[in-house]
Formats: structure tokens, C-alpha cells, sequence
């Protein structure tokens, strides 16, 4: 089967296109790039994307899916459902579910529930330690073997530096990466929010940057022990991003993600004690809001990830303290994103390789990330201009636990492909487009 | 404000109408006399129109003064033989102590019942919160029974937020972890202007766990909003740098408690929990006491007629000594007769209802 996508304004960085082309789709494969102006192959399927930007499929490298065990929360086809709404590819989902994924029965099932959702590409990230306890390392090996691309005791940090030395070295041997949660339990024991004037004020217990901080120095310092492939997760703090800063320019193979309500938020945020404005790590003061978007205009920053993490609403319904930590993000990420490039921050090139060229890259996921010929057909395809507002009780997601809910937001993906499927597509994708076509006529 | 002092000054005023047998014009000009007479404040007098009362940082200056205002009037109504007006009759005022306190839930209780509220005290251990019910759910039952105000304490801040957000019961935050006691602060700051007739221009020093105190958050707030100028003193675990930042201006962090107390006017120390010492924000009591407890000594760096407060319940010899605690500079039990005062005066500001419901109970008294 062919689809041809028509019209549509296509940025791979990949293979540092940034033009008007005709994306070919063939068996689930790019079949390549072609010139508008060639013509069209027989018996090609056409999607019209007039006045789109064509991209390669989007990376979320962490989710928390919540399958199996906390099923009332999410499923791995809620979730995937949610993912391709919000115009993700792929997703990773992180091992700290009920068991924990840290033995190869787990991660065939999270693949199976996967595959029998048809809707996102599940990739598993496996356990550091068995059951995430910080103790003994889980069979990496294994889980390698069915599937999983990368290990993290996400939710927690690798406790001590010298079970997290193990780890690097041990995940070497198999080609993982190792995603750490930097914080340091000592500093951020019993903390809700960033510690700063806010937490002060609300009289809750702080979480200090330096926590994530000595955690990212600490983990950089023994990724040059090591020499392994060292990822963090979800930094928020100037002292983090700076030491990875300094690892990169070393030379060391460490990388990093951020999450868009990181830098679109600040502390302040939880000024009416609102428990969607309770994450980890927390939402920072607006100096290290501004390190985040420095680090992604100086191309410190990899990779933008959700950290999609569903929470039943009766949890959320509890006192500040009492509430989990986390939020959903799947569908509001590319909307906040879009802020950024807007606001000139950075360029859609940029965006699209913070959510693609790199996610894929960084999790060493083959043939994903780019357009190239041969590659699965992952497509996100955008619409810069798209002014929506999002409501929290219309989400894909079992939860509804965002801070976002009523936000309005311009720019979103309008379709999304996965291995040459149409698994998504915008409820006006056809007055979007016919409206774009009598613009782009008109001129 | 006519028919609110026929009901604080009440029996007075119609005493005097019917000895002399005033018409009803008179009586109304004898009203407006005692407003006249009432102490004057460099701010301008606002209404209380709040629902709730979750903290001192929201208040105006203005508020804050009217809540001042109506406690003094109400302090007359304890001195009485009969310690009863029938100002809040037939409403209901629950007690929702999910901390262990005494002083202050007592103190609420007595200032109901003093309004002729009907008071109800729940505590966790006797309440179904013990069998596992969230806050929210405990809220909405309260909420069914139509209770007129709800006064709460909760070892988490923010957890009376949460029932506000729930009820349509005003909500009085009797303490909320280390967030705020506005009672506490508005008590204080009660007794503060009973003795120095002001406080604008005050200098006021707090000592203690700065950190994990609520008093020192709403004292905070509520002195320099009216215009004193506010030194914290403690260990430096206790006080953190960040401080400062709380009020735009008139806060001023020092390390020796000697600093803070330099000048000051009035000295309010803070309870060291001692529950919390298994933390280890100092190394032992006894180095506390020696370092940041308050002894005679202090007391000669403060202004001549200095006054010490404490909100209690007060550990002697650690964080304050014997002598200063049961001395004449100490106003610790002016404190808690203000804080009935000042309880009375939130609680009749939060749950009156209308006006017209008020003027209606003072007329029925005739």
C-alpha cells in the first residue's frame, strides 16, 4: 500500500531537509522524498497537507503507562491513545509499574499490550535495580532481549554513587543507556515543591535544586569513570544543566531531556495549593526556567519527554502533601513547545529535533527519528498556526490531572503515522487543510 | 456599624436608654457617639467581606485593622459576669482539630459559645478520619449538616485551602502546618497595640524556629503590613536565607538573637518543638538554650519597656527562662485573653451573614 503526503512542508534534520517535498510511504517504510512537481505514483492513497509541516515521527522517551497494576490510572492503550493525540510516535514507558518491570516476563507483556493497541510504538525501559529498590542490578541482559532500550529507576535516583558505577559499567556491556531521576534523597527527603521563597511562603517542605544538582554532577563524574552512556532525566535545575554542559564538552556520552511544564511554569504555580502543580522534580523558580530555555537555544538540552504520569483524581483530591507527585502531558506538550517558537526561542528545525532526531538517537531506536528512505513510516504532521484550548476532560488519558485545562494554545499535531497507519487525525484536519489550500492559492 | 456596637456595647446602651427613656433617635446619636470614641488607626476603616479566613498574607492593612478593631470591643464581653451575647444565636460552629491543641481549640470553643454559637469539637481520634476518610470527604459531611462556620487546624498546609475550595462554610484556619495562624498573629498583634497604643514604627524581634513556624510566617505578614519593621533571630537551620524574601520590605534576617533583640520593642519567641529534634536542626537543647534561649540579660539590649510574648504552650529554661516567662515584661496570659477576643471578632465577621440578619437580632433583644 502507497500513501503519498501532498503538499506539506517537510523538516527532518535528520537528513537536513527543511523544504517543500511529497513524502512517499510504502509498506510502512519511507519510500522517499519527492519533488511536488513529479508525479504522482499509480495508485497511491493521498493525504493533502497543504500549509503543514511534514515531520519524522515524535519520541517520547518517558512515560509512565501504569500497566500492569495500576490499571485504574492508565493503560498502555489509554496512554498510547493519548500519545498519538498529542502527536507521539513512539513512547518509553518507565519500568516503575506494579511489578516493576525488571525481569523479561514484564517487558514482553508491556511490548504485547503495546502491539495489541496499534496506536504508538511501546518501548519498555527496564529497572536499574530488581524492583527498583536501589539494591541489586536486574537482569538487563534479558530484558535487552525482549525489548526493553534503555534501564532507569525513574521515580527514585540510583541510590550511591557506587551502585550507580555498577550500573553504567554493568548496562555498558548491553548498549543501554542509563536514565537517571537526579536527587539526592538525603537533600530532598520529605520535600513537595522547590524549595525557594514559595515553599517558604506556603510552608511546604522544599525540594532544593542542589538535590537534582550534586545527583547530575555525580552521575557525570562517573560517566567519565565509565565511559557509558549516561541520560537524565527530566533536568529542571541551571547546576544540572550546566554539568552536562561541561560532560558534553568533554566529551562524554551523556545526554538529557526536559519536560514542557518545566519550562512553562514556575513555583509560584502552586501558590493555591492546586495538587497538578505537584510534580518531581518540581516546578522551579523563573531563574532556572531561564537555564532550561538557555540550554535548549545553546543545544544543551536533547531531548523534550512528557513525563506523562496519570494519577486518579481521588488521589490528587488529597492535602498537597498527601497527593502523588507527576501530571499528564501527552497532549499538551507539542501545544507548549510551540510557545517556544513563537516566542522565538527556537526554531521549528529545533523542536523537531528535540522530539524526534535526537529521542530516537539517544535510545539508539533504528530507523526511527527520520524520513530517510527505509525508515519505519512514522509521520507527525503539524500545524504551527492551530489555535486550540485544551480541556483536560476531552484527553485520550484515563486521568486528568493537569494544571493545563483550559490553556490556550497555538500550534498542534494534526496527524499522526505510525509504520504507514493513520492512527490519529484532527477532528477539523479537513478544514484545516481546504483552508490552507485557498490561502495558498490565493497567493 | 450602628447595629454592631448596640450588640458589643449592648446591655450598656440600652441600660442608659431606659433610665433615661431616650426615643429611638437618641439612641441611634448615643451609637454614634461611642463609633466616634472608638481608637483611631492611621488606616482607613474597610468592611471584612472575606468568606473565608485562611491567612494574614491576603489581608489588607485596612482588614486587618477592622478584625483589631472589632476584637476590642469584643474583649469588654469577658469581663462581664455574664459572659454571653446573643450575636451569632442559632448558628453552629465546628471545631475541626486534626492536631492535638488545647489552647487554641478551647479558645475558639469558649469565643462561640461566648457568641451563643453552638460549638462542636471533632478530633481525629474520635472522628471517622481515623477509619481512613479523606479530608475532602470528611468536608462534605460537615457541609450536609449546614454548619455556619468551620474553624480547622491540620498538620498540613494548605489543607484549609482545600476545604475552602469545598465548602460553603466560611473556613477559619486555626494553623496549617508551617503556613499560617492568623489568629495567633492577629492575638499578638492585639496585645502588641494594647500596651504600645501602635504599631507602625515598632520594632519587633521573633526568636526561634523561624523554619517550621506558622506564628512567625503570620506575625511576619501582619506586622509589617501595618508598619513595623521585623528582625528574626535563630539557628541557622532554622532560619533560612530565603527568608528575607517573604515581604517586599521591613524583614531583616540576623544571626545572634542579640542583633534581633537590639532596640526592640517587643520580643515574641517562638516554641521549640522538641518532636522535631530527632531532625537535627541543632545539637541539643541544651546548646540551644544557651545560644538562642531568651534570658534577663537579653532584655537590657531591648527598648526600656520592652514586652515579651510567646504563643505557647511554653518549654521554661529552653527557649525562654522562668524569670522573663512569669516576669513583668511577660504579657504570655494578656495573649490569651486577647486570643478569645480576637476569635469572637473573626468568628461574628465570618459567620453574621447579612447585615440585615444582624439588626433584626439586636432589635429582637429590645
Amino acid at each position: 500500500m502507497k500513501v503519498l503526503i501532498a503538499n506539506g512542508y517537510v523538516v527532518d534534520p535528520a537528513q537536513q531537509v527543511n523544504t517543500g517535498k511529497n513524502l512517499l510511504i510504502e509498506d510502512g517504510r519511507i519510500a522517499g522524498l519527492l519533488d511536488r512537481a513529479e508525479p504522482r505514483p499509480e495508485g497511491v492513497e493521498v493525504l493533502d497537507a497543504t500549509g503543514l509541516v511534514v515531520a519524522p515521527g515524535f519520541v517520547d522517551l518517558h512515560v509512565h503507562l501504569r500497566e500492569p497494576g495500576q490499571e485504574y490510572k492508565e493503560t498502555i492503550a489509554t496512554g498510547a491513545a493519548a500519545a498519538v493525540a498529542g502527536g507521539w510516535t513512539t513512547v518509553c514507558a518507565m519500568p516503575n509499574t506494579d511489578p516493576v518491570n525488571d525481569n523479561p516476563a514484564v517487558t514482553r507483556f508491556i511490548v504485547e499490550q503495546g502491539q495489541r493497541a496499534k496506536l504508538a510504538n511501546v518501548f519498555p525501559i527496564g529497572a536499574v535495580t530488581k524492583g527498583g529498590c536501589g539494591k541489586e542490578l536486574a537482569e538487563m541482559g534479558e530484558m535487552k532481549a525482549a525489548g526493553i532500550v534503555a534501564v532507569s529507576d525513574d521515580g527514585n535516583p540510583v541510590p550511591g554513587a557506587g551502585m550507580m558505577r555498577r550500573a553504567l559499567e554493568y548496562a555498558r556491556g548491553f548498549d543501554l543507556p542509563v536514565v537517571d531521576h537526579c536527587q539526592d534523597p538525603s537533600l530532598s527527603k520529605g520535600g513537595v515543591m522547590h524549595e525557594g521563597r514559595w515553599s517558604l511562603i506556603l510552608g511546604l517542605r522544599g525540594l532544593p535544586a542542589a538535590a537534582e544538582e550534586v545527583d547530575a554532577v555525580r552521575d557525570c563524574v562517573l560517566a567519565r569513570l565509565t565511559g557509558a552512556r549516561l541520560h537524565l532525566a527530566h533536568m529542571s535545575t541551571r547546576g544540572a544543566i550546566e554539568a552536562v554542559r561541561q560532560a558534553k564538552q568533554a566529551g562524554l556520552q551523556v545526554t538529557c531531556e526536559i519536560a514542557p511544564h518545566h519550562w512553562t511554569l514556575t513555583d509560584q504555580a502552586v501558590e493555591s495549593y492546586d495538587t497538578n502543580t505537584k510534580m518531581s522534580p518540581p516546578l522551579r523558580s523563573s531563574e532556572h526556567v531561564e537555564a532550561l530555555l538557555e540550554g535548549m537555544r545553546d543545544g544543551t538540552i536533547d531531548a523534550i519527554a512528557t513525563d506523562h504520569a496519570p494519577h486518579h483524581s481521588d488521589e490528587k483530591a488529597l492535602e498537597f502533601d498527601e497527593a502523588p507527585f507527576g501530571i499528564i502531558g501527552l497532549e499538551t506538550a507539542i501545544g507548549l513547545a510551540f510557545d517556544l517558537v513563537h516566542q522565538g526561542t527556537i526554531s521549528l528545525e529545533r523542536l523537531v529535533e528535540m522530539c524526534a532526531t535526537n529521542p530516537a538517537r539517544i535510545f539508539s531506536l533504528t530507523d526511527r527519528g527520520s524520513l530517510a528512505p527505509n525508515a519505519h513510516a512514522d509521520v507527525t504532521i503539524l500545524d504551527p498556526a492551530c489555535e486550540w484550548v485544551f480541556d483536560v476532560a476531552a484527553s485520550k488519558s484515563k486521568s486528568r490531572n493537569s494544571p493545563f485545562h483550559g490553556r490556550a494554545m497555538k500550534g498542534a499535531a494534526v496527524a499522526t503515522i505510525v509504520g504507514g497507519r493513520l492512527v490519529y487525525l484532527h477532528p477539523d484536519y479537513g478544514r484545516i487543510t481546504q483552508l490552507k489550500y485557498r490561502e495558498a492559492s490565493a497567493k | 456599624m450602628a447595629a454592631f456596637f448596640i450588640l458589643a456595647l449592648g446591655p450598656w446602651v440600652f441600660g442608659l436608654c431606659k433610665k433615661l427613656d431616650l426615643t429611638r433617635v437618641v439612641r441611634v446619636a448615643a451609637v454614634q457617639l461611642l463609633i466616634d470614641q472608638r481608637p483611631k488607626t492611621q488606616f482607613m476603616h474597610t468592611t471584612f467581606e472575606r468568606k473565608d479566613l485562611l491567612g494574614i498574607r491576603e489581608l489588607s492593612a485596612g482588614e486587618i485593622v477592622h478584625i483589631l478593631d472589632t476584637a476590642e470591643t469584643f474583649r469588654d464581653i469577658s469581663r462581664r459576669q455574664v459572659k454571653k451575647v446573643p450575636t451569632l444565636r442559632g448558628r453552629t460552629v465546628i471545631n475541626l482539630f486534626f492536631e492535638p491543641s488545647t489552647r487554641t481549640r478551647t479558645s475558639f470553643e469558649i469565643a462561640a459559645k461566648r457568641l451563643s454559637a453552638d460549638a462542636v469539637n471533632i478530633t481525629p481520634s474520635n472522628s471517622s478520619v481515623s477509619k481512613g476518610e479523606t479530608l475532602l470527604d470528611t468536608a462534605r459531611n460537615l457541609e450536609a449538616m449546614a454548619p455556619d462556620c468551620i474553624v480547622i487546624r491540620h498538620s498540613m498546609a494548605g489543607a484549609p485551602h482545600h476545604l475552602a475550595r469545598m465548602c460553603n462554610a466560611p473556613i477559619v484556619n486555626a494553623g496549617d502546618g508551617a503556613h499560617e495562624h492568623p489568629t495567633q498573629a492577629l492575638l499578638d498583634a492585639l496585645t502588641i497595640r494594647e500596651h504600645k497604643k501602635k504599631i507602625e514604627g515598632l520594632k519587633v524581634a521573633i526568636i526561634g524556629d523561624i523554619l517550621h513556624s506558622r506564628v512567625a510566617r503570620s506575625n511576619i505578614y501582619l506586622l509589617t503590613r501595618l508598619g513595623a519593621t521585623v528582625s528574626v533571630a535563630g539557628p541557622g537551620t532554622l532560619v533560612p536565607a530565603e527568608f528575607v524574601g517573604l515581604v517586599e520590605q521591613g524583614l531583616r534576617l540576623e544571626k545572634r538573637i542579640e542583633d534581633a533583640i537590639e532596640g526592640a520593642d517587643a520580643v515574641i519567641v517562638l516554641r521549640i518543638q522538641r518532636e522535631r529534634q530527632d531532625a537535627a536542626f541543632f545539637p541539643s537543647m541544651r546548646e540551644y538554650a544557651i545560644h538562642y534561649g531568651l534570658h534577663p540579660e537579653h532584655l537590657k539590649l531591648a527598648a526600656p519597656d520592652a514586652i515579651v510574648m510567646h504563643p505557647g504552650p511554653i518549654n521554661r529554661g529552653i527557649e525562654i527562662s522562668s524569670e522573663i516567662a512569669d516576669g513583668s515584661t511577660s504579657l504570655i496570659l494578656d495573649q490569651v485573653t486577647n486570643g478569645l477576643a480576637v476569635r469572637m471578632a473573626v468568628l461574628y465577621l465570618l459567620s453574621r451573614g447579612s447585615r440585615a440578619d444582624v439588626d433584626e437580632d439586636a432589635e429582637s433583644r429590645k
